[in-house]
This record gives structure tokens, sequence and C-alpha cells, in this order.
């Protein structure tokens, strides 16, 4: 095969791989707005929260330990201990239910039947918060993230030397995937396969899809509102986790991953804020677009074009479908 | 007591229709104007004016920019920062290219050119709405940073990419360079807000500004009682980015001296404009100027309080800022969803009946 | 609330200028997306002032005061932060931004107070016959370009004609700066040139690595900061590129930006305007008198990283600066522009360095009228993964003027006519 077909599916490729990463954050989004109209700027924020609280749990840091420093002069900032991943995951996992709640009971309690502005406002105040909180609780500096199942079982990185050598051997040039990415999208499988089961299979999950569809009738049969935004603000928190996992190992935990939030927007564009299906298949298109354009474009017109044409590839399709790929159609009525 | 309309009667349509009804208003709006222009020009110093007061009139005009697009219009735009680096940019071609055009002029044309740019990018706003639009324009937003960091023209082909304003007077005192008084800088500012300011009002009130809100109540209701919504958004977009690129400008030419399209006007502007006109008022100018005075003071007023006054660590202020900030803009929410503006309306109601609750 | 900010402000401005003491400002970002870079130089930087305090009673007798103001690296906060501490009598600004730099550099000669952009900021403010006010000894980016391409000369034994060296930036103002050098150094030495930008934050760096994965570049010169420093190594690896002909600048260079990625970034170099490691006698003095005595800055535990080392360095050079000032005037307490004299007759020697208890720490250098930049001297330091710190594995290397010095005249005079600002030094 000639070389330029080769990178250009390797560009394929790794463009499908970064895509699964993008989906990750957008699916956070959606699960929020599906089910509460509620566009989650603060989605990415919590990622970074969320990194930030696993690393230092598993590190044994103590909490707001430079405020406490600052106020009573001490000078603690470990307990002394680590943390096996696994046990850190779920401590995380309880800490982002603990949120859940409080976001739920302290804010949108409060703000039911507002307009959307409204809402995506508070959730922008949230975010301010939660970035004030997690560097207060964890220090700004970086942090690395290892995340190991068992002894030497870790999330592994860097390229996948079999895929490399066989197509080597098949074609004349390695083809590069990074272990990481393939990890994630094998997280993100499981990921999708137990929101799908949890949501079609379960009490809680028939619960959230009916309070999706629609509030009033939900509320007629008995669901409780206030329990099911609990629910779904838990399980966003959880894919947040997710998210910050898989993109803290890359460059550690740090502000930065809060932006990580701007990459998934042209992501729910395409996709459509209300559906999860969309989210991943927008995810697929935005990663594959941008990497194709900035290989066959990028380099003519000198280059860093991944951030703009994310949002004008997604902004083309929606000129077609207003309401995104798979987008519940909007019915317009006076 | 003095609050009040009885005894305050109109006798022309003119008078009825004034933007203060009632006298007490009219007379602080007045002593408002006098202080700000007459007395605070001879007041103010360094510190005052670029900390505060010069901040605060630049993003108070694109708050009202976007306020025009947003509170009016109904349609949400993350491109705020985008266009205020094309008003930055062709006022820094404009200074330079031509040298001995006044500088008033230069900032009102780059506006002129963002005007035009915002249409351009206004035209999706015709098939797309609500959030999905908020995201498309930032396409806007990152294309044209992109545009000015690649395409050296725009910046003189200088080695690194940032712009700098030269001096610039207007009636023989500098407004812009390292050379400016403070109550140059300062008066310059608020010339420009308050012009955008009476203009915004005016224009909102009369049949562009029904014609914006008739489209923001409902799009297909206006469409069939004859607004054309083509027209409409078109016209708010350019009249909004008008304004925002008037802000720019000043940003740049006025308030920094030097500037860079990622660094200056990167997606936290697009994004802080947004927050003012939401906590200060969405459709309100008034709201648009308490929006951004909020925003801008309020950071500056806790890092005295907690550096100056208490003595915290510089970082540990910084965090604990980001709480407030964040805590306020709920804790307002929950109590008011509707802004500082109505707060405002809501004290001026109980003013109207006081001292008598009924 | 506004009456009450005004009321503040006031009150400050009338505690004023305690002229009792020498003010060193300090803009640091503790937060925001480069905290990481900025923690551990504000530490440093403070650090070092309060030992002079602690250990001296100050510079000459008088003691020294740092106000840290935070600008989390956004412009504007750095404006504010420029007004209210210029008043205290502010003695040199190291704005430690590329943006605030800019912005100060106009603001700062009109007011008359000296910029000290260490390694960052404008380059061609090294002609002090334009720059009054304006300081970048011992180094910047464009020496920076050409130390890295001589160091690259030398392990090639002297000829690169043919090969590939590709710059990987940040695309903005920081990032920019070196093409200009790299592209008449291509044309001097006969390397192949090509230069692939990456946008902020840089979170994401797929397709540029890939790219470099097709065009197979003998060496990659890497202008980063932030997360795009962590990515951009972690990629580096995942490619299998070999580490030691990957090279950043010196803000591409810290511990934080290499830990991440594990035994992968083994052998990845960077520039260095001064020395790594804690072993300095220096550092035992702050560990005595600064640290153990509750009066560190931070968290205390810095001391010896990159950064931290910088910081100590840049307060190292303010602080002689002032002593060279006192000297010069014969009185203790000096003014802005005094400093400014200080700055622009400072030479750092050998001796001096040993002195102050950091031997060979930074380039030996001396600043005149002509020129602000010193001898523009660097180092390479290579991070070595398994015992985790970095250590220089060059001398200081003199970088290439023949093909610098033009460059910075045609700059610098373009400012100037654009400016209308006289020529000094004559």
């Amino acid at each position: 095969m000639p070389d330029q077909v080769l990178f250009g599916i390797e560009v394929v490729i790794n463009g499908l791989m970064a895509g699964v990463l993008y989906a990750l954050v957008a699916l956070g989004f959606v699960l929020i707005f599906k089910a509460s109209g509620i566009f989650n700027f603060a989605q990415g924020v919590m990622a970074l929260f969320a990194a930030m609280t696993l690393v230092g749990i598993q590190d044994g840091q103590v909490p707001f330990s430079h405020l406490i420093n600052a106020i009573f002069g001490t000078k603690i900032h470990h307990f002394g201990w680590e943390v096996h991943s696994i046990l850190a995951i779920l401590v995380t996992i309880v800490v982002m239910i603990v949120l859940a709640w409080a976001v739920q009971h302290f804010i949108f309690k409060h703000l039911v039947g507002q307009e959307p502005i409204i809402l995506f406002m508070a959730t922008i105040g949230l975010a301010y918060f939660l970035e004030g909180v997690a560097d207060l609780m964890w220090g700004a500096e970086i942090k690395t993230l290892n995340v190991c199942l068992a002894d030497g079982v870790c999330l592994p990185q860097g390229i996948n030397g079999f895929l490399d050598a066989t197509t080597f051997n098949w074609f004349g040039y390695g083809l590069f995937i990074d272990n990481l990415d393939i990890s994630a999208t094998i997280v993100a499988v499981i990921l999708v396969a137990i929101l799908v089961i949890f949501s079609q299979y379960t009490k809680q999950g028939r619960a959230m899809r009916a309070v999706a569809d629609d509030h009033q009738a939900a509320l007629s049969v008995g669901i409780s509102l206030n329990y099911i935004w609990i629910l779904v603000w838990s399980v966003a928190g959880f894919v947040a986790l997710v998210a910050g996992i898989m993109w803290g190992a890359k460059s550690g935990v740090q502000f930065s991953l809060s932006l990580i939030a701007l990459k998934a927007l042209p992501v729910l564009m395409l996709g459509g804020f209300t559906s999860i299906p969309g989210a991943i298949i927008g995810g697929l298109i935005i990663g594959v677009g941008e990497k194709l354009f900035e290989f066959l474009v990028g380099s003519m017109i000198g280059g860093a074009t991944e951030n703009w044409f994310a949002y004008v590839l997604a902004l083309l399709f929606l000129v077609f479908r207003p309401q995104g790929l798979f987008g519940e159609r909007i019915i317009e009525r006076v | 007591m003095f609050y009040r309309e009885a005894g305050d009667f109109k006798i022309s349509y003119v008078a009825d229709n004034q933007t203060f009804p009632i006298a007490f208003d009219r007379y602080r709006y007045y002593a408002i104007l006098v202080v700000g222009f007459l007395v605070l020009p001879f007041w103010v110093d360094d510190y005052l004016v670029n900390a505060i007061l010069a901040p605060f009139f630049i993003y108070a005009i694109a708050a009202i920019g976007l306020n025009i697009l947003t509170g009016y219009c109904g349609q949400v735009s993350l491109g705020t920062g985008g266009f205020m680096a094309v008003g930055a940019y062709s006022c820094y071609k404009l200074m330079t290219g031509f040298p001995d055009v006044s500088i008033v002029l230069h900032i009102i044309l780059a506006g002129g050119i963002t005007a035009v740019v915002g249409t351009v990018f206004g035209l999706p706003s015709l098939r797309i709405k609500g959030f999905y639009l908020a995201v498309a324009t930032l396409a806007a937003q990152f294309f044209l940073v992109w545009l000015f960091n690649r395409v050296s023209w725009f910046y003189n082909y200088s080695a690194s990419g940032q712009i700098n304003a030269p001096e610039r007077t207007v009636f023989n005192v500098p407004v812009t360079g390292p050379n400016v008084e403070p109550w140059a800088m300062y008066l310059i500012c608020l010339f420009f807000a308050f012009f955008s300011a009476v203009i915004a009002r005016n224009l909102t009130r009369g049949t562009l500004g029904r014609t914006w809100m008739a489209i923001r109540d409902m799009d297909i209701a206006a469409e069939i009682i004859g607004v054309n919504p083509l027209r409409a958004k078109l016209t708010a977009f350019a009249i909004s980015s008008f304004f925002v690129g008037i802000s720019g400008a000043l940003f740049f030419a006025v308030y920094l001296g030097a500037a860079e399209a990622g660094d200056s006007f990167g997606i936290q502007k697009s994004f802080i404009v947004l927050f003012m006109i939401i906590i200060g008022g969405l459709g309100s100018i008034f709201g648009s100027f308490a929006g951004a005075a909020l925003l801008v003071v309020l950071p500056v007023f806790l890092k005295l309080i907690g550096v100056d006054l208490f003595g915290w660590p510089t970082d540990l202020v910084a965090h604990i800022q980001l709480v407030i900030v964040g805590l306020l803009i709920i804790l307002f929410l929950v109590l008011e969803p509707h802004g500082l503006a109505q707060l405002w309306r809501i004290a001026k109601e109980k003013l109207r009946l006081w001292p008598f609750p009924h | 609330m506004k009456k009450l900010i005004l009321t503040t402000v006031a009150a400050l401005m009338a505690t004023g200028p305690a002229l009792a003491d020498l003010v060193f400002p300090s803009l640091s970002y503790r937060t925001g997306p480069f905290a990481a870079g900025g923690i551990p130089f504000a530490d440093g930087y403070a650090d070092y002032f309060t030992l002079l305090n602690e250990r001296d009673g100050g510079i000459g007798g008088v003691s020294t005061r740092v106000i840290e103001c935070e600008t989390a690296y956004n412009t504007e906060k750095g404006v504010e932060c420029y007004e209210a501490t210029k008043g205290e009598g502010a003695l040199v600004y190291q704005p430690l931004s590329t943006g605030i730099t800019y912005q100060l550099i106009p603001k700062a000669s009109a007011d008359g107070i000296p910029v000290h952009s260490m390694g960052y900021g404008r380059t061609s403010a090294t002609n002090g016959k334009v720059f009054e006010w304006v300081f970048n000894y011992p180094t910047h980016y464009w020496n920076g370009a050409s130390i890295a391409v001589k160091h690259i000369l030398d392990v090639n034994g002297g000829d690169i004609n043919g090969k590939k060296i590709t710059l990987l930036y940040f695309n903005g103002a920081y990032g920019k700066e070196p093409i200009p050098t790299l592209e008449a150094l291509s044309e001097k030495h006969g390397f192949m040139f090509d230069t692939i930008a990456i946008d902020f934050p840089g979170q994401e760096q797929k397709s540029q690595w890939l790219q470099i994965r097709r065009d197979k570049p003998d060496y990659i010169l890497f202008w980063g900061w932030g997360v795009m420093n962590q990515v951009a190594v972690q990629e580096a690896a995942n490619i299998r590129f070999p580490m030691e002909n990957f090279i950043g600048i010196w803000w591409s260079g810290a511990e934080h930006d290499v830990l991440p990625a594990g035994a992968g970034a083994n052998g990845y170099k960077s520039l260095q305007f001064h020395n790594v490691g804690s072993d300095f006698p220096v550092f035992d003095d702050i560990q005595k008198f600064v640290v153990d005595a509750g009066k560190a800055a931070g968290e205390g535990n810095q001391i010896g990283t990159v950064l931290y080392n910088r910081g100590v360095y840049a307060a190292m050079l303010a602080a002689e600066a002032a002593r060279t000032a006192q000297e010069i005037h014969g009185a203790t307490e000096i003014t802005a522009a005094m400093m400014r004299d200080g700055m622009e007759s400072l030479k750092m020697t050998a001796e001096r360095m040993a002195e102050l208890g950091l031997p060979n720490f930074g380039p030996t250098f001396q600043v005149t009228c002509e020129n602000h930049g010193g001898e523009g001297l660097g180092a390479v330091a290579q991070w070595d993964a398994s015992a985790q710190e970095w250590s220089l594995v060059t001398d200081f290397i003199a970088p290439d003027e023949d093909v610098i010095l033009p460059l910075i005249e045609a700059d610098s005079m373009a400012y100037a006519a654009e400016n209308n600002i006289e020529m000094r030094c004559n």
C-alpha cells in the first residue's frame, strides 16, 4: 500500500481513539441534560475534582492541609499511608455521590422550573466553587496519577508493540496505537454497557428514563424527582471520574484537566444534547474529522487547526440538522 | 416619600416615554452623570482607573453588546472574545495604517468592522437555536483567535505576534500608549460607555428593539405577525458586535496597550461577559453595568480584604476567592434568578410605597 | 460595596510607601493553568529574600520586603498587581509571563521602574540602546535556540548538514519567538527546519506526534509551558522517539514536566541558564534560616527543584543588582532609578557566586548600557528517570552572536521607529 494511505489509516484509527476520549467527557453532559434539562458547565471541573480526590486519597494527602496549616500554624501534609487504587476509587465514588446530593439539595432543588439559561448559570457558579474547593483541598501542583488494579497491573501507556510489529510485517509500516487509548476504549465500552444495562433493566434506570421523557408523567406515577436527580448527578460524577482518570493518566492531574470540557462541546452539538449514542458517534466523528483535517489540510494553512475545526465541522452538520444528529426532533408550536 | 409618580404629570407623549419617568430617578441620573464627567476626573488615580474603572467601563460596553443579542433577541452567544479580538486587531491595523486619523474614529470604525464580521457569523442563527447556537458561536471564537495568531498581516509581521498600541491623542492629550494620564483614560472609557448605553437604550425601546424581543419571546409567533426573523436576528448580531468591537478596541488600545489574540481574547472572555449579563440581568442596560461592576470589582475587593487586610497567602486568597464567587453566583440565582436588575426593580417598587407598605 | 472598596483603596494609599525597606514585588501565579510552574518559582524568590533578611539583615543593612501578588498568568490581573504595588516603592518587576511583560514594557518605562524578564519576554529588549528600563540577562529565547543548535552540532561532530530539526511550539507569542533565529541558523548550518504548532492548552497532541512520527525528524526542539509539557514528553515516549534528541527550552524542563511520564522520560534534555539540584551551600542556609524557622513562602518542600532554583537565581540577581546600585550611589536606600543603574552595571563572576553560596550556579556575565542581556550563556540538562533528577551535561555554551545580533538590531530598531525612541549609550 502507498505510504499516504497507511498514514491516513493511522490518522483515522487514532482519531477514533481520541473520539472515544471526547465521548467520555460528553457522556456526562448528556446524562444530566437528558434527565433535568441542565446544561452542566461544571462537568469538566467535576472531572478535575474527581481525579484530584482520587490521587489525594491514594497518596494519603490530608485534605485542606494548606488551609489548616495557614490558620493553625501546623505542618501537616500526609497521613503517611497509601491507599490501594480500587479502594481509593470506591471512596472517590462516595465523595462524588455526596457531591451530587449537595448539588441537588443546595442548588437545584431551589431552581426547579427556572429557565435553562439560569440553570446553566448556576452550574457555572458550581464550576467556580468546585475549582476553588479542589485547589483548597488538594493543592494546585501537578499530581502523577497511577491507577493500578493489582501489583504491576497498571494503566498501560505507550505504543502497542504487538500491533506495531504485526502491521509492520504486513505493510512495511508499523501503525501507532497507544495502549492507553486501547484501554480507554475498553473502559468506555464497558461503561456504556453498564449504563445501558442500568437504564434498561433496573428499576432506578427505568425511573431515570421516565423522568427524562416527561417530568410530570414521572411524578404522577410516583417517581421521586429529587431522588432521580441525585442519582443522575452521581452517575455523571462517576463518568467524570472515569474521564478524569483517562485524561489525567496522560498529563498528570492539574487545572488544565477542567478544560477538556471544551473538547466535548462540539461533540455534544454534533450528537445532540439528549442522546447517549449521539455522544459516542459524535465523539468519533469529531475525533476522526479534526485529525484528518489536520493531516490533509492543516500543514497547508499553518497547523493547530484542531480547536476550531471541531466546532466548524459540528456547525456544518447543524445547519442541516439543527437538533444534532441524534437529538430529539424540535417541534415548535405557537 | 420622594420616590413617586404622584404629582409628576405628563403632558406629552415624549414625556410619557422617557427613560426615567420618576423625577427622583431623573435627578439621580443627572447627578451621577455630573459626578462621573465633572467630579471624578479630578479625583481618580492610576490604581483606581487601571484596576477598576477602565475594565469596568470596557466590560460594561461588551456586556451591553451581548445583552442586546442574548437579553433582547434571545440568541445565546459565546463568541464575544473572538469579536473583541476583531475590534482590537482592526483598531490596531487602522491605528498603524492611518496614524493621522483620530483614534476615536478608529475605535468606532473598529466597531463597524466587527459588526460586519459578527453578521457573517450570525448567519447560522437562522437555523440553529438555544444552546446549539451558543456552542456554534464558539466556532467563531476559536476560528478568529486562530486567524489572528496565524496570519501575520494582522500584527504587522512582528516577530512574536504581540500587538502594541502606539501613542495617539485626542485634543493633544494622549489616550493610548504608556503616557496616558489616569483621567484621560477614564474619560475616554466613560465617553464610550455612556454613548453605548444611550444608543442601546434608545434602540431597544424602538421598533428594532421590539422586533428583537418578539423574536426572543417566540420566534414563530413573531414571524406570523410579520417580523422578519432574518432581519431581526442579523441586525441584533450586527449591533451587538458593534458594541463588542468597540469594547475590544478600547480593551487593547486604551486599557492594556499590548495584546495577543489567544492570551487576551480567549474563551475566558466570552464566558465572563456572558456571566456578567446573566448576573446583572438579561434584557437590561442597567444590568449590564451592574454585572460588569460585580465581576470586575468583587475579585479585587476580595483580594484587598484577604491579602492586604488579613495578610493571608496569595494563593489561599485566590482559591477562597473562587469559592466565594461561585457561592455568590449560586446564592444570587437561588434568591433572585433574574439578576441584579430584578433586585433593583424590586427595590424601586418598595421605594415607591415607602414609608407606607400598602 | 463600591464605597467600601474605595475606602479600602484609600486606606491602602494612605499607609503608603514605607521607604525604610527595599521592595521587590513578586507577580506570582499559584493558581490557574500554569500554577504548577508558578508555585516553586514564587517560593524560591520569596525564600531567598527572607534568607537575606534573617541571615544578613537585608541588603547592605536595609531589610527587603517581597510583596506577592497573584496574577494567575492573566494579563488583566497583572495590570492590577502592577498598579497596586508600584506605589510601594517597587524596585524591579519580574512579570513571569510573556503577556504581562509586553504589557509592562511601555508602562514601566514611562514610570521609570526596571523590568527584568529573565529568560522570557521580549527578546530584542536585550538592546539597551532602545530599551532603557528592560533587562533580560542572563539569556533569552533566541540565544536558547542557538545554544540548542550548538549542542546538536557538538553531538554530531560539527556537521548537521541535511539533518532535520523540528520546532514544536506553543501557538502564541512565546512559542513563535525562536522561529526567525532557527530559520537563520538553518541557512547557516544547512539543516532542514520545520515547525509544528500546538494550541493552548495542549492536552491533546496526537496529530502533532503522528506527524513527527511520519516526518522522522532527527531532533525536536520544544517551546512549551503548562500541561503541554507533560503531554509532549509522554507522547514522545509513546512513539519511542529517542529522548536524548528531544530538547526543551528552560520552561519545559522541570521535574513535574517529566515525572508523569515515568521511565519513558529518561534522557529528555532541556536548556537551563542556571544549575540544578540542591547541592549548594545556600540551600543549607535556606533550610536553616527560613524553612526550619517556619518562614518559608510555600510548603518548604520545593528546595532544589529546577523552578525553585530559578526563583532563587532571580532573587539573587535582583539582590546583587540592588547591592551594586548601593555601591554606585553610595546610599543604602535606593530608588527604582538607582536600581536600574545597578542592573546596568551588574557583573556576575565565579568568585561572587561562590561567595554567595552558589558556586558555578549560573553563567558569568556582565551587563552594559548597550547590552542588557549579558553574554547569554546557557547549558543543557538531562533527566535521569531512575534517580529522578536533572543534571547539567554540558558547560555553559555561548550562543552564535553572528546570527542573533543582526536579528536583535532589526527588531529593536523597528520598535524604536514605531514608538519614536531615541538611542541611548552614545
